[in-house]
């Protein structure tokens, strides 16, 4: 219950703070550019097009929502992520011309090793989810980053429980 | 007592022939016995090392303060410093003033001579009981070149400990590890090299990707690390000394990380994520074939052979949490070792084969602890709110391992512990310090 009500509230202070939702998510995408080294047909920021264009990345970014969120240790999908999930499975059958790479995060508590290992395990909980949803297996590609690329700094809770994601990284879309 | 000289070579920061026999070490009269309770330091003097022209002289008092800090370093030992000293040592050769040293309550007294010849850099050392008026040992002599004097410093560190204590040095080996830059959502991280006291670091990767855990080979010719320069975490195998790499052939598309080599560096132990699945494979490096050692669905990880090579203790999370498990090399059944409360990780076995190192989380703390291999007699050596990844001194008595302090502005260090849980201190890097890895003893 507790653990619900928490993630409740900070689902609903991310909402009101949509703007540093953005910033943080174009900062991501400029992390992941820098690991993944080259970047070819990655979304960054500057091509996302508008929110309010449902075809457009920044709308399956913000509208939809580009992450999930997992529970200490976990790897199970909670009942939101299943929403977020439903409506993201959508959008990439819809959008079929867009790739994705599902990144897997953990929280700072925990060794790196175990903990790439959970992230590849959150990573593809997410995977299963969309190609049980009808999405082709050959345009999800997984990858975990353990606890190397936290988007929240602080050593506590409220920073760990975002961190602890899997975040839906849309490539290609070109023609779209 | 005879003046019998040991010639060794130094040629190209590779130390040639032998060293005295150990048995020597063990006959002289001042010894110092490790053991697991509380020590008090042994009073030590080291005179600046003689110089045979004006050019050596600098030399002299450098190799000086490098063996004194190797000494001091372990905790074993406390330098008696200069100032208080009553003699002077102006020639090797010349009779010691035992009285002089009693008098400051040095127990050993170290003294040496240097010579400089072009960029030929001879060490001489000796090294006394002061008490008993008795020199431990035989004198020995270093020849090298003057850019490789913190090495020979460290040599002579290494054969003083070794008479002194009756167990292996560790002062000449290197440690390579992650140098850590930037706030903690946008760190760079580079691998690195350097001498085990914090000296002449190296970078050997630039931070334009993510790296991660770089282990030695037995012999420190080689580094094992994973990276994410594909865009995709993969083990590469680099070349220390010609600064070369090449990228372990594992599996396209599928994530492999947590390294090690085996005893004979032939074999590459590895993690592999195919499917969320996390499981334990072992790779011949010549031949590129690949064995899968673990089938379980559950997450094996941080893989570390027995000095023998016939075991792997590994860390499972397969009975619900993280817990440390001993296997035969070629796989089969797993036997847990870990039983205390909490979650355990990053199992190192220890280069004599009797301890495991480990890291363990507790009640929202981290520790670095040890446990004997069949789990008894764990002993928790450090507590804070992060601590990971020990990693062992060639002789298994000091462990060095990550620190992460807390909060936003949270930065990780590189600390070294004795086994018996004394002597916690950092060691100094240029900027941030993770995952580190200690080479053996150099030759």
């Amino acid at each position: 219950m507790n653990l619900l009500r928490k993630r409740a509230a900070i689902r609903a202070a991310m909402a009101g703070v949509a703007l540093l939702a953005v910033s943080a998510c174009s900062n991501v995408t400029g992390q992941d550019d820098m690991g993944t080294g080259a970047g070819a047909g990655m979304t960054g920021s500057g091509q996302a097009g508008q929110a309010g264009d449902p075809t457009s990345p920044a709308y399956f970014q913000q509208a939809i929502g580009d992450r999930v969120l997992f529970a200490v240790d976990q790897s199970t999908l909670g009942d939101e992520a299943r929403a977020v999930l439903e409506q993201q499975a959508q959008w990439l059958i819809t959008n079929g011309d867009y790739i994705a790479t599902i990144e897997g995060h953990a929280d700072e508590q925990g060794t790196r090793e175990y903990n790439l290992a959970l992230g590849a395990r959150r990573a593809n909980s997410v995977k299963e989810f969309l190609v049980l949803r009808g999405v082709a297996a050959n345009r999800l590609t997984t990858v975990s980053y353990g606890k190397e690329r936290p988007i929240e700094i602080c050593s506590e809770e409220a920073c760990y429980a975002k961190n602890r994601r899997a975040v839906t990284v849309l490539a290609g879309g070109l023609t779209g | 007592m005879t003046r019998l000289f040991f010639s060794l070579l130094l040629a190209a920061a590779a130390l040639v022939a032998q060293g005295p026999n150990p048995a020597q070490a063990q006959q002289g009269p001042l010894r110092l016995e490790i053991t697991e309770g509380v020590i008090e330091p042994m009073p030590f003097a080291v005179a600046d090392f003689v110089p045979d022209s004006p050019a050596a002289a600098e030399m002299g008092e450098q190799i000086a303060r490098v063996v004194a800090a190797d000494l001091s370093g372990t905790g074993l030992f406390r330098e008696i410093p200069e100032d208080a000293h009553i003699s002077r040592v102006s020639s090797f050769e010349a009779p010691v003033r035992f009285a002089d040293w009693k008098a400051v309550n040095a127990q050993a007294l170290i003294t040496g001579g240097v010579s400089v010849t072009g960029e030929r850099l001879t060490v001489r050392f000796r090294v006394w009981d002061v008490f008993s008026g008795v020199e431990l040992g035989n004198g020995l002599q270093f020849v090298g070149t003057t850019d490789g004097w913190r090495r020979m410093a460290h040599k002579v560190a290494d054969q003083v400990y070794s008479r002194i204590t009756g167990e292996g040095g560790y002062f000449d080996s290197r440690v390579v590890f992650v140098s850590e830059s930037g706030p903690k959502d946008n760190r760079r991280k580079r691998l690195a090299i350097m001498d085990y006291d914090g000296a002449n670091v190296q970078y050997l990767t630039d931070s334009s990707s993510i790296v991660l855990a770089p282990r030695f080979s037995p012999t420190g010719d080689r580094v094992l690390y994973t990276s994410y320069e594909s865009g995709f975490p993969r083990i590469y195998v680099l070349d220390v000394g010609r600064v070369q790499r090449q990228v372990l052939p594992t599996p396209q598309g599928e994530m492999s990380f947590s390294p090690r080599f085996s005893p004979d560096g032939r074999t590459v132990l590895y993690s592999v994520s195919t499917g969320g699945n996390t499981d334990l494979y072992a790779m011949d490096i010549a031949s590129g074939q690949s064995q899968r050692l673990t089938t379980a669905p559950s997450i094996e990880t941080a893989p570390s052979y027995s000095p023998d090579g016939s075991r792997i203790v590994f860390e499972s999370d397969r009975s619900g949490t993280p817990q440390l498990y001993v296997m035969p090399a070629a796989g089969g059944e797993a036997e847990r070792i870990s039983f205390g409360q909490g979650r355990y990780g990053t199992p190192v076995w220890s280069p004599r084969g009797d301890l495991i190192a480990f890291t363990k989380q507790s009640k929202g703390r981290f520790h670095i602890g040890v446990m004997r291999t069949d789990g008894s007699q764990e002993r928790l050596l450090t507590a804070s709110f992060l601590d990971e990844g020990p990693t062992w001194a060639p002789n298994g008595r000091v462990i060095m391992f990550t620190r992460e302090t807390q909060g936003a502005a949270g930065r990780s260090q590189l600390y070294s512990v004795d086994i018996s849980g004394r002597n916690l201190r950092p060691v100094p890097t240029p900027d941030g310090g993770s995952d580190p890895s200690w080479s053996p003893l150099l030759d």
